[in-house]
């Protein structure tokens, strides 16, 4: 028997595989795919204070190896969450965190403290680096500064787990991670997506509506492990890695960077089946590695 | 109604109905459940240097003494092409079903299909439906094309009802569009409900007409799509009540939801 069971933090997971926000809808889309509980937790779709209706449509272009989105955080409000959607998570036996994005700190702080008070819920995934909405969202993520003020106003109002949620569109994101880190974030959770740009040629057309989206799937996989590595030299709280896992090997390639629990995103519109055979993968992998706990694989990448 | 599935069917048959058009029945491991015309397939696209994401195709016919499902495809981009190079006893994996289908008319009510390209898919299964359940409706189907070439399956419809085409050529029916057709210039009030399935620009002309004359109306959309089962919110359309998806607030809808 190998151990799958990992902690970030004050949340215990049964396995490190989660679903990445915004690709996993409030995660009953997928009840008759498989069994939420055989997830290390799920993070729900961006959640804002008020109700957003998104950019226009089109919002999404394929790539080779990934796809573009530039969904721009519509939602229902945090209210409607609370009321409507909340109730019918309860019954999960495992971790439901909920994204949570603002145009202004205000706005955080706010959105925080009406999920603070919903006791299924362990934590939050505050997103600093949405880059599809035109205020807040990833400019709070791109400066040391911003991103300062609104991890301690959050941190200030919320108590259980603050997961905060990096932009890879920045200089230096270990940066980034050490400034949340020192104002109270109890994990970091990267990457958003790359900002891109898709052009039809024949028609001479952006095709996303917002001209500029973000890139995530297999394409960003070599730059997120990369930022992974980097911010597990630069802090002491745990990762969350994600960013083009398709598989267990690219999950295992994540926690050798120094994740200690990763999300699935884009994979799972590829494939839906795709989170629990991630889980089910890293097992084997545990396995014919003859290592008992998968705590052993994080962060030790052979240099 | 058949809960959503992840499932490699084995294609039966390959069918080129004429340049660009195939015909695809595939072979479910599970039983099939009910499945209402107007839903929707999600098919993976393997052996494809260019593609990522599934490919959504409308369900053109269950057969579930065969345990088959078949689609009707035409032959546009990369994803399309490959589905439509896949021989048979080669497994293909698909999502399904999704979205919703078209709603029933009443009981002796008056039908008009109207179709275009590969819009008639999910018509022609609707019809085929309707007729299998002996359900005393009146069917009347228009199809458009651009020569008569490019029509297809009038046969089929004419087996549940009365057909009508129109060609932009003349060179079948009734020269012109659809909405040039009387049945749709002229009489649309004798009918009690419009179905239409095809290009956007002939589904904006239908329900035009529709409105006008005040005759329920529904079309059945077709958006880029990412996942399929309404996660990604990538494929919404813009309705009365802001943005809905079309992969499961529609495919079809009722064009008084439509800002259209
Ligand atoms: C359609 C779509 C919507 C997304 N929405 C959100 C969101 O609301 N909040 C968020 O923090 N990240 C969002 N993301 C980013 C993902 O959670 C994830 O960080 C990114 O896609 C990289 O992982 P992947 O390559 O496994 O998808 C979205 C991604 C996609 C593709
Ligand atoms: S295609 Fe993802 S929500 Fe419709």
């Amino acid at each position: 028997m190998v151990d799958l069971g990992v902690k970030i933090g004050n949340l215990d997971l049964k396995n490190p595989v989660m679903t990445a926000s915004g690709t996993f809808g409030y995660g009953l889309e997928f009840e008759d795919f498989f069994d939420l509980n055989r997830l290390g937790g799920f993070v729900v779709k961006g959640t804002t204070l008020h109700a957003r209706q998104g950019n226009p449509y089109p919002r999404s272009a394929e790539t080779p190896s990934g796809m573009l989105n530039a969904v721009g955080l519509q939602n229902r409000g945090v209210k409607y969450f609370a009321e409507n959607i909340y109730p019918r998570l309860e019954k999960f036996q495992t971790n439901v965190l909920v994204n949570v994005s603002g145009s202004t700190v205000e706005e955080y702080v706010e959105c925080a403290e009406v999920i603070n008070e919903l006791e299924h819920i362990p934590g939050i995934e505050l997103n600093i680096s949405c880059p599809n909405v035109k205020e807040g969202g990833m400019t709070f993520g791109t400066s040391c500064p911003s991103a300062e003020a609104v991890v301690r106003a959050v941190r200030k109002v919320y108590d259980k787990h603050l997961m905060v949620k990096l932009s890879p569109n920045v200089t230096s994101i270990e940066e980034i991670a050490r400034a949340v880190e020192n104002v109270g974030a109890d994990s970091v959770s990267l990457i958003n997506t790359l900002l891109a740009m898709a052009i039809d040629a024949e028609s001479r057309k952006p095709l996303l509506s917002t001209i500029t989206g973000g890139l995530s799937g297999p394409a960003v996989k070599p730059v997120a492990l990369r930022m992974v590595w980097q911010v597990a030299q630069a802090v002491k709280i745990p990762i969350v890695g994600m960013g083009g896992i398709m598989n267990a090997a690219d999950a295992v390639e994540f926690m050798l960077a120094g994740a200690s629990a990763i999300q699935v995103g884009t994979a799972g519109f590829v494939d839906p089946l795709a989170p629990v055979k991630i889980v089910e993968g890293i097992e084997d992998y545990l396995k014919r590695h003859k290592i008992e706990s998968v705590t052993d694989l994080v962060g030790s990448l052979q240099l | 109604m058949m809960n959503k599935t992840v499932q490699n069917l084995r294609v039966l048959s390959n069918i080129q109905l004429n340049r660009d058009h195939h015909l695809l029945e595939l072979q479910a491991p599970v039983k099939l459940e009910q499945i209402a015309p107007g839903q929707f397939v999600n098919v993976r696209v393997e052996k494809s240097q260019s593609t990522f994401l599934r490919r959504p195709f409308s369900i053109y016919g269950v057969d579930y003494e065969k345990n088959t499902i078949s689609l009707f495809i035409k032959d546009v981009g990369p994803g399309s092409h490959v589905l439509t190079s896949t021989p048979e006893g080669e497994e293909v994996d698909v999502v399904f079903p999704l979205g919703n289908g078209f709603s029933y008319p009443e009981e002796n009510e008056r039908i008009l299909l109207v179709g275009g390209g590969f819009g008639i898919a999910p018509l022609l299964f609707f019809a085929r439906e309707l007729k299998k359940r002996n359900l005393d409706v009146h069917i009347h189907a228009l199809v458009g094309a651009r020569t008569s070439d490019d029509l297809m399956e009038l046969n089929s419809f004419a087996q549940c009802g009365e057909v009508y085409s129109t060609t932009e050529d003349g060179s079948h029916g009734v020269k012109g569009r659809v909405t040039d057709h009387p049945a749709l210039k002229d009489r649309l009030q004798k009918f009690d409900r419009v179905y239409s399935c095809g290009p956007e620009p002939m589904m904006e002309a239908v329900a035009a007409k529709a409105a006008a004359v005040d005759v329920f109306c529904e079309v059945s959309l077709e958006n880029t799509m990412a996942c399929g089962f309404g996660v990604c919110l990538c494929c919404v359309t813009d309705t009365t009540s802001g943005h809905q998806c079309v992969c499961t607030d529609g495919p079809v809808f009722n064009i008084k939801d439509l800002k259209w």
